[in-house]
């Protein structure tokens, strides 16, 4: 298989409502980007993928919105309904499938224009499950009970992965919540489903992304330095709420499994650096790390407890701020991915660590994290 | 190219107006079985998915993780790709790329569609852009009644050569067990039936289905044991140029044009209206049926009616288009492309029954969609 290697990245600033430009002036904006940071022009990349979906942007075929912005014209391009990370799957097949040298994937959510509720209560089972009133945000809420009756989690703890990572947002300049909290604040914020408080929950957000990959002969085209895809892992469960063990994140645990094997790493604890997951909600980090094997079961709220997930911590989770700080959906788990090429790179500014030579990116898809994308990516 | 990748199952529901019977879980579920089946393997031996359809038909966001039960996807790999009418053949080409990239050895594409479940025309309204092509380029008919009106002008093409197309898939369709109109109709039968939008009447346009297909796409390694004769993937070609209607050149189908020149340089393939031995094109309306011949060149512009007249796309031609009785004969929109490659497929592994074109080796299929994007593929009993 070719190696393959992310060598150009952009994003927006992510906003609550961004009012003066349309999905395809984002969209061009990230593209451009992308290319401007590699230093290369539009003439070299060889196939485009881009993510969108017709709920969120409220258009059939979402993605002709954005075929003229993202450079399309005369490519093969195709389109992804998902997370970002899904997008940089298929983006990585192409080129791994020998077809092409370089592919463009790009990202983009205008949340801000939509009904959160009514959009995430359409993923749900239409007979059985919608007229429940579930959404996003009432079957997190699901979960985040699951999580404390079956492996003891806290509520005190997520609000400390709140204080963190709205804490790191300060560093990120295009962070939407960059916030001084404390953990009172974050317990005494309003309840919007119990357990969950607003300080618990990600923001909406609008906002694009993009990254160019190359395969390993191509990558002297870009002026960046190379950071290559190690390992790639997904993985779906079962759909009914009711049929799973929403504190056990079997499926991540077995897209990780995928990801650390083709990366060769035997001992992730130990081997990787650092880590972007997918913190829709603050409970989901310790979760995700349980699922992601990087604690025991219930071993998630010891590590932010004692600060190891912290920017100056041994392990740093979500340093940009993560996704409490800034969700675009689609985006976010993309941008999870450009977080660790910045800080691979050594680019990431005022919110670098120290130490980053393999980093983990992590997105999901559908309700309560029911598919995830594991992504490691290295410096050699 | 990289791993070489071959088609080594189908399956397909029976296309109906209405599947009353079963949700949209267990049209699914009925494609991936009949799928397993036809290529003699179980659920244990699919390393990942892939499935398509267009959201707004049935009000199912996120099909990827909803669908999950009805895929048999536990705890395995899926994501979505969804490219409007050319989901199909969208979903073929993820597929394709799944195996080659080396990271699966088999994998089911999955497109399916419920319509009777969906306000088809209202869903599709709202692929143009709100502000400047909604008024004037509303749903899939005025679009393609702008291409047809174009054409007929141009090269004075009449309505009565278009309904020839309308005639030759209809009368395939009886073929096919699993067609969803699978009565054959006449010239006049078509010209008699009631104007939608000039010029295209009830009869020139497909109608909307509910049907799901699956299609196993494998390695190399795989294939051979899988399958006496796998049809093996010469090359996939895409173009979704245009994002504006009013930007479209309606006397040709670049996108077609671009896409078919790129795969038939992939594959060798110099005297396409020769080489080719069937095609399953996705001709969503008559009139396609004969620029868009034009388009993948098969001929001259405005010759394609001597083609349809002669009979060389017939059954019995030289170049039989659409065996198993085409878009006009079933159209459940997003496995509608995904219909038009497992057909070749079946036409290559010599188990097309009675729709079968004998000696097939060589099978162009097409997607089409978007804002007239197009997708193809080119299948073939040889490996490449």
């Amino acid at each position: 298989m070719k190696k393959v290697a992310v060598v150009g990245v952009a994003q927006t600033r992510f906003e609550r409502r961004i009012v003066n430009r349309n999905y395809a002036d984002l969209i061009y904006e990230v593209t451009t980007g992308a290319l401007e940071d590699a230093g290369m022009t539009i003439d070299q990349i060889d196939n485009v993928i881009t993510v969108s979906n017709d709920f969120w942007d409220g258009r059939t075929i979402s993605s002709m919105a954005v075929m003229d912005a993202c450079g399309a014209y005369g490519k093969n391009v195709s389109t992804v309904e998902g997370d970002g990370t899904f997008g940089a799957v298929y983006g990585a097949m192409r080129i791994w499938s020998g077809s092409f040298g370089t592919t463009l994937v790009v990202a983009h959510s205008k949340s801000s224009e939509g009904s959160l509720p009514l959009i995430t209560n359409a993923m749900f089972d239409p007979l059985y499950y919608r007229p429940l009133g579930l959404d996003a945000i009432s079957s997190a809420a699901l979960q985040a009970q699951a999580y404390i009756d079956s492996r003891g989690a806290n509520i005190e703890d997520w609000a400390l992965v709140s204080v963190k990572n709205h804490g790191n947002a300060r560093y990120n300049p295009l962070a939407q919540l960059p916030m001084d909290l404390t953990i009172d604040q974050v317990l005494a914020s309003r309840l919007v489903a119990d357990p969950l408080k607003l300080l618990d929950c990600s923001p909406i957000s609008d906002g694009a992304c993009a990254i160019i990959l190359a395969e390993e002969g191509r990558v002297s085209e870009s002026k960046q330095k190379p950071v290559w895809l190690k390992g790639v892992g997904y993985a779906a469960e079962l759909h009914y709420l009711g049929d799973r063990d929403l504190s056990d994140p079997q499926a991540l645990t077995q897209a990780a499994k995928r990801a650390y094997n083709m990366a060769g790493l035997t001992n992730p604890q130990e081997q990787i650096d650092f880590f972007e997951i997918y913190d829709a909600f603050s409970y989901m980090e310790p979760l995700w790390l349980e699922g992601l094997g990087i604690c025991g079961a219930g071993g998630g709220g010891k590590l932010i407890r004692k600060g190891v997930t912290e920017m100056r911590g041994y392990l740093p989770v979500n340093s940009s701020g993560g996704v409490l700080s800034a969700h675009a959906v689609l985006v976010a788990g993309l941008v999870r991915m450009i977080e660790v090429v910045l800080q691979i790179r050594g680019t990431a500014g005022a919110h670098q660590i120290e130490r980053a030579r393999i980093g983990l990116a992590h997105g999901i898809n559908g309700p309560c994290g029911q598919s995830h994308c594991v992504w490691i990516l290295g410096e050699n | 190219m990289g791993r070489k990748v071959a088609i080594t199952g189908f399956g397909q529901t029976h296309h109906a107006a209405r599947r009353w019977d079963v949700n949209g879980l267990e049209l699914i579920q009925e494609a991936v079985a009949r799928a397993l089946e036809n290529a003699e393997l179980s659920l244990d031996d699919i390393d990942a998915m892939v499935i398509g359809n267009m959201d707004h038909f049935e009000g199912i966001n996120y099909v990827d993780t909803w669908s999950v039960e009805g895929l048999g996807a536990f705890l395995k790999p899926v994501f979505k790709v969804t490219t409007g009418g050319t989901t199909g053949a969208t979903v073929a080409i993820a597929a394709y790329y799944h195996v080659a990239s080396g990271l699966f050895e088999n994998v089911i594409a999955i497109g399916w569609e419920k319509n009777s479940e969906s306000d088809t025309t209202g869903a599709i309204i709202t692929c143009s852009d709100p502000i400047w092509d909604r008024f004037s380029y509303s749903g899939a008919i005025s679009s393609l009644a702008v291409e047809a009106s174009a054409y007929m002008k141009t090269y004075g093409i009449t309505e009565r050569d278009a309904a020839r197309v309308t005639v030759r898939d209809r009368s395939n369709a009886v073929n096919n067990p699993y067609a969803h109109l699978r009565k054959a109709v006449s010239i006049e039968d078509v010209m008699g039936s009631p104007m939608l939008t000039e010029p295209i009447k009830l009869l020139d346009i497909c109608p909307r289905s509910d049907g799901a297909a699956a299609v196993i796409f494998s390695s190399e390694e795989k294939a051979r044991k899988i399958c006496p004769q796998p049809a093996w993937i010469h090359a996939v070609s895409v173009r979704h140029d245009t994002t504006w209607f009013g930007d479209i050149d309606y006397n040709r189908l670049v996108s077609l044009e671009s896409a078919s020149k790129e795969a038939f340089k992939i594959a060798g393939i110099r005297e396409p209206f020769k080489e080719l031995d069937v095609c399953e094109l996705y001709l969503p309306y008559s009139f396609a049926g004969l620029k868009w011949m034009e388009s993948i060149g098969f001929c001259g512009p405005g010759e394609a009616p001597r083609l349809l007249w002669d009979g060389k796309t017939d059954m019995s031609g030289i170049l039989p288009v659409n065996p198993s009785g085409g878009v006009l004969s079933t159209n459940c929109i997003g496995a509608t492309g995904l219909l038009r490659v497992g057909e070749a497929a079946l036409q290559i592994m010599g188990k097309a029954e009675k729709r079968q074109v004998a000696g097939a080796r060589l099978a162009l299929a097409t997607g089409f969609g978007g804002c007239f994007w197009s997708d193809v593929l080119i299948i073939g009993a040889d490996k490449p």
